[in-house]
């Protein structure tokens, strides 16, 4: 277990390494940030007294350096907009999108798990092609038509909903039914699956053999085994969906880091962009890290193999 | 059928009455015909395509043509619709047919180039993983873990931010986005081909590992890769609407289906076909390719369906 532990650990640290250097080069890929940052009537010498104001007029790799020390105090630079610190406008906003993220994946498994479960147990009848249809359906939907539709339907027409805003749980309706629905057909799909795996091993005939009561063997026997693969993926999908909410944040303008995200993506504002995605990165990576243990620890067979 | 039961039995001279086994493309075909989503996805896509390629001689109208005389004028099937714009036109008085009509262009073209380009890198990277295995096969799986830690959406947002949404721009960072998943599948599969003994026998006759990759191990992964590869292509259409949506893909006035929908939003309460057929076209589009691909996988390798 030590040994794949630090492994794990090895191999996560090498790629948050290699993540921080991505994100930090991505908004420079565009060449004279200063010169951006000056506006188009700058004069040359303008221009270089902001890259020397913030340091652009240094070596990439001194810059980095510089950003990487500072990140890992925990200092991630201040907004080039707002001149607030980068990790005070994130901390703010956090807490709007993982409320988000955690509600949609729990709407998400609501709605797989069951219609999986039916969808195994019944494989090739009329439930099993309408849980088919279902994932169909909610891969193919663009989710900010899926948002707008809703708005109009539940915002506008028959005025139940808010449309805009997180100020209370209301809010947080359409957005969640919107991601929860484009997250659960990869759930549904794995629990079919894994369902229809595990109903078809010998323990379960041994367990129906016995005379268990039906559900007792579906839930406390089969359930469990194929819910296993559904972990690692809410944890793939959670990482996701920190850094993934841009589009229904600001459809409906919840203010969380989505949202924030956009906004310095459309005003060139590199600290936050950066800082944003290394730490949604950083986020996946403990994520899968935290479920590749729990499963090692579960399965002896991913620890020894 | 009859003709090469026949033909077989005069080659082989095997008894007329052992039973024929049908060969498995034969068994593919059969499958084909038989598999009601193939069909139903496979025409809307190739209506999709003949659209597209045809959109300058079949759409009624420019789709660059302005006439603010006829704003906003009402599809057909509202009272005051008539059928020189049976969508109805734009704010701009642009046709609506003719533009969602050339919305199909910025699609499909998209969908599959940024498809066809992330299968080929994306393949690649994990044939050779698979294949060599050891340290090679380290920093394989080290690129596709630093792919898979990074949010692909932000990241696509940044980029399109910096090098701008033209549409070869486009392709290139939605490639960016989508190797990984060839990598995986093909990586572990080439694992499992490389055991086999029509590979040591390539290896044995001195076959360069280039080739062996390219002729032994390639054509045994093609069917996985085309399934892929659908199921990508409808991901990148919708990412490449969901770019044009937020301001930061196509720009106008090219008409993409994305970018249909972010002009009609600010009308979407009083004129919301203004959004509604766009956004039905990427929808039916994206599910035909879902349902071709799906139908793909259960006609090629049904044992990969899940």
């Amino acid at each position: 277990m030590l040994r794949f532990l630090l492994h794990r650990l090895y191999i996560s640290i090498l790629v948050a390494v290699t993540v921080s250097i991505i994100s930090f080069s991505l908004l420079r890929l565009s060449g004279d940030l200063a010169a951006e940052l000056a506006g188009e009537d700058a004069t040359e010498k303008e221009i270089a007294l902001i890259a020397h104001q913030y340091g652009l007029d240094r070596a990439l790799y001194i810059q980095y350096f510089d950003w990487a020390g500072n990140a890992i105090t925990g200092d991630l630079g201040r907004s080039l907009f707002t001149n607030e610190p980068v990790s005070e406008m994130i901390l703010e906003r956090l807490g709007v999108t993982v409320k988000l993220a955690i509600y949609s994946i729990v709407l998400g498994l609501l709605m797989a798990i069951p219609i999986g479960v039916l969808a195994a147990i019944r494989p090739n009848t009329w439930v099993d092609r309408f849980a088919l249809g279902l994932a169909v359906f909610g891969q193919a939907i663009p989710n900010f038509f899926f948002a707008l539709l809703m708005i109009i339907l539940f915002g506008v027409q028959l005025r139940w909903l808010p449309i805009s805003g997180n100020a209370s749980f209301a809010h947080f309706i359409m957005p969640t039914l919107t991601l929860g629905t484009s997250v659960m057909p990869q759930f549904m799909r794995l629990t079919r699956t894994g369902m229809l795996d595990v109903l078809d091993s010998d323990f379960i005939r041994t367990a129906r053999a016995k005379g268990l009561h039906p559900m007792r063997v579906l839930f406390k026997h089969a359930l469990r085994n194929a819910i296993l693969p559904i972990v690692s993926l809410m944890a793939v999908v959670l990482g996701f969906l920190l850094g993934g909410t841009v589009i229904i944040e600001s459809i409906f303008a919840l203010n969380g880091v989505g949202f924030l995200a956009f906004e310095s993506i459309m005003r060139q504002d590199f600290p936050v962009v950066q800082s944003i995605v290394f730490l949604a990165s950083i986020a996946y990576i403990f994520l899968t890290l935290f479920s590749d243990l729990i499963n090692a620890q579960l399965d002896p067979r991913i620890r020894l193999g | 059928m009859l003709d090469q039961v026949t033909q077989n039995n005069e080659d082989n001279q095997v008894d007329e009455f052992e039973i024929t086994v049908p060969s498995p493309p034969e068994l593919m075909k059969r499958r084909a015909k038989s598999h009601l989503g193939l069909i139903l996805g496979g025409s809307v896509v190739l209506l999709a395509l003949i659209i597209a390629i045809f959109s300058p001689f079949l759409a009624p109208f420019d789709p660059y043509d302005q006439d603010l005389t006829r704003r906003l004028i009402q599809p057909i099937w509202h009272p005051t619709g008539t059928w020189e714009h049976p969508f109805g036109t734009d704010a701009l008085g642009r046709d609506y047919l003719s533009r969602i009509m050339f919305g199909s262009q910025v699609s499909l073209m998209i969908g599959f180039f940024a498809a066809a380009i992330s299968a080929i890198v994306g393949s690649t990277i994990g044939m050779i993983g698979g294949y060599f295995g050891g340290r090679t096969d380290n920093v394989v799986m080290y690129l596709i873990n630093v792919k898979l830690a990074l949010p692909g959406l932000l990241v696509a947002l940044s980029l399109v931010s910096v090098f701008g949404g033209s549409i070869v721009a486009l392709i290139l960072i939605l490639s960016f986005l989508f190797w990984d998943r060839y990598a995986v599948v093909t990586r572990s599969l080439t694992q499992q081909i490389r055991v086999n003994d029509y590979i040591t026998a390539a290896q044995a006759l001195g076959a360069s590992r280039t080739r062996i990759i390219l002729g032994e191990v390639l054509p045994n992964l093609m069917n996985q890769i085309i399934v892929i590869a659908s199921l990508e292509m409808a991901v990148a259409i919708i990412i490449e609407a969901a770019l044009s949506f937020l301001g930061l893909g196509i720009q106008p006035p090219t008409p993409s289906w994305g970018l249909l929908v972010s002009e009609g939003r600010s009308f979407m309460f009083f004129k919301p076909y203004l959004i509604v057929l766009p956004g039905l076209a990427i929808f039916f589009l994206v599910i035909s390719i879902n349902m071709m691909g799906d139908g793909i996988r259960d006609i090629t390798a049904p044992e990969g369906r899940n």
